[in-house]
């Protein structure tokens, strides 16, 4: 897998040819995500919000609600969420993808034509999840906050206004904890699309192996996402410090 | 490169005591053979024998444990040997990449390359599938929506695109109907007479063996048993030879 990550990364300077594929693989992405990571953003800030605000609520805190939803969104749910939501559909399909056209000989053809698999199919994948993954993690963070509002001042316990949610959200969330999120998420990204791509690469068997690929890419990609989590919100937590005095 | 100038550039393969083991199972034992450039050469024998293997070591896709490969005396692993000879190789399944047209997968080779401009691409992918009696419609189906016998001749028209010196075919002709399979060996030995690129065909196809082959060699469990014209191999009295020549449906 590390030696597919600096094939990878040598053949990078190389992307703009393959720049057809990157578009495919983004339209890919983004077509086959963006709703879900919608739906799943919403509930996820609708969620914190229901179990947040009313202990926040209590002991005179609800005002504070829209910085927790907004920093928990951007430094670790939303990342970790989106990544995971991406593992599952788009990692499970690269790893199925890639599997049948190992085993259906298709990448020995590519071979015999003097085309390298890893520039051709690996590259574009990984730079497209790379670069679509942190955009989704925007949108996440602009959904689950108004799921946390709309939730906010729905929920009586809680009776926080939408703009005393965001007055909150803009008062405590700072730019470098949406960067701490971006961070995290296009390393994410660029683990999900390396352990799938590779998976993908080592399908032996027929449809079985291909279904084998597809469930241990999609399980490594998760194990490799919260393992990373742990290392790089460990390594992020000097510089996030600051803003977490601040706000919480 | 115009077809009568790579009339001139099929060339020689040697094959020399070339051994792989996947395991403890020992699939190619010391396999020698020498082909003639230009020449249709078939390597025949039961499934399991080490055919498709010795192939894939011809092309690069497989390393062999000890042996050599030579192409007109330069060793197969030499660095730029993929510069001095272009090899291709038609794939048992075709091998047709599924996300790209028939039109896209002929002309990949050109245009991953950058060896021609899109609309001479365009051109030449016409010429290859008219080669193989496909039209220009032909060109924007995709892959799943072609038969076998489809796939095998867009696969050749590929093949074809590189104006390779030398051509492997794996199993050519298996999963098509007798008729469909006349066909595809008669585009076989069309291609060789148009490109006179050095032709290896595997198979474990009987007919398809003896009405193409120039030369035929008998491979059986990783060695060869015989090479000869097909009238040697139809005459040999090798009683593995014979038992597979002579292997016929019968009810009891």
């Amino acid at each position: 897998m590390l030696v597919l990550f600096w094939v990878t990364l040598r053949a990078l300077p190389r992307i703009f040819r393959y720049r057809r594929n990157l578009a495919e693989q983004l339209f890919e992405i983004g077509n086959a995500s963006l709703f879900m990571a919608c739906v799943l953003s919403l509930f996820i800030g609708g969620v914190l919000s229901l179990q947040a605000g009313p202990l926040l609520a209590q002991r005179g805190l609800g005002s504070m609600l829209g910085g927790l939803v907004g920093a928990s969104l951007a430094k670790e749910l939303g990342p970790v969420m989106m990544s995971i939501l991406i593992a599952g559909r788009i990692g499970s399909a690269m790893a199925a993808e890639l599997g049948s056209m190992r085993v259906y000989q298709e990448i020995d053809a590519l071979r015999t034509l003097n085309i390298d698999p890893v520039e051709y199919l690996v590259l574009p994948r990984v730079v497209a999840i790379s670069l679509a993954l942190p955009c989704l993690l925007v949108f996440s963070l602009l959904i689950g906050s108004a799921g946390g509002a709309f939730v906010a001042a729905l929920n009586p316990e809680v009776a926080v206004s939408a703009t005393a949610f965001f007055n909150s959200l803009k008062a405590t969330l700072e730019p470098r904890d949406i960067i701490h999120g971006l961070i995290k998420t296009f390393l994410f990204a660029i683990t999900v699309g390396v352990v799938c791509c590779n998976q993908g690469l080592d399908t032996m068997g027929g449809p079985r192996g291909i279904g084998r690929s597809v469930t241990k890419a999609v399980v490594n990609s998760i194990v490799f996402i919260l393992v990373l989590d742990y290392v790089i919100t460990r390594m992020l937590l000097p510089f996030t410090k600051a803003s977490m005095a601040g706000g919480f | 490169m115009t077809f009568a100038k790579i009339a001139e550039s099929g060339v020689a393969v040697r094959v020399h005591q070339l051994r792989k083991s996947f395991g403890s199972q020992i699939v190619l034992d010391g396999v020698d053979l020498e082909i003639q450039p230009g020449e249709i050469f078939v390597l025949m024998g039961p499934s399991g024998s080490g055919k498709s293997v010795l192939l894939r070591h011809l092309i690069g896709l497989e390393t062999a444990d000890s042996g050599e490969i030579h192409l007109n005396g330069t060793r197969i692993e030499d660095e730029g040997i993929r510069d001095r000879f272009r090899l291709a190789m038609v794939f048992q399944s075709g091998g047709l990449l599924n996300s790209l047209t028939v039109g896209e997968n002929v002309g990949l080779y050109l245009s991953e390359h950058r060896l021609k401009p899109a609309a001479e691409i365009e051109r030449i992918v016409q010429e290859k599938l008219a080669l193989v009696h496909l039209g220009p419609k032909d060109s924007l189906k995709y892959p799943s929506e072609l038969s076998g016998g489809m796939k095998k001749r867009v696969a050749i028209a590929r093949a074809l695109v590189m104006e390779p010196q030398v051509v492997l075919y794996d199993e050519p002709t298996s999963e098509l109907d007798p008729l469909v399979a006349v066909t595809v060996g008669r585009e076989i030995v069309r291609a060789n007479a148009m490109t006179h690129a050095t032709t290896l065909v595997v198979t474990h196809d009987r007919d398809l063996a003896f009405g193409i082959a120039n030369r035929i060699a008998f491979l059986s469990e990783g060695r060869i048993v015989a090479v000869g014209t097909p009238e040697v191999i139809r005459a040999s009295q090798d009683p593995l030879i014979r038992r597979f020549l002579s292997a016929d449906f019968t009810r009891d």
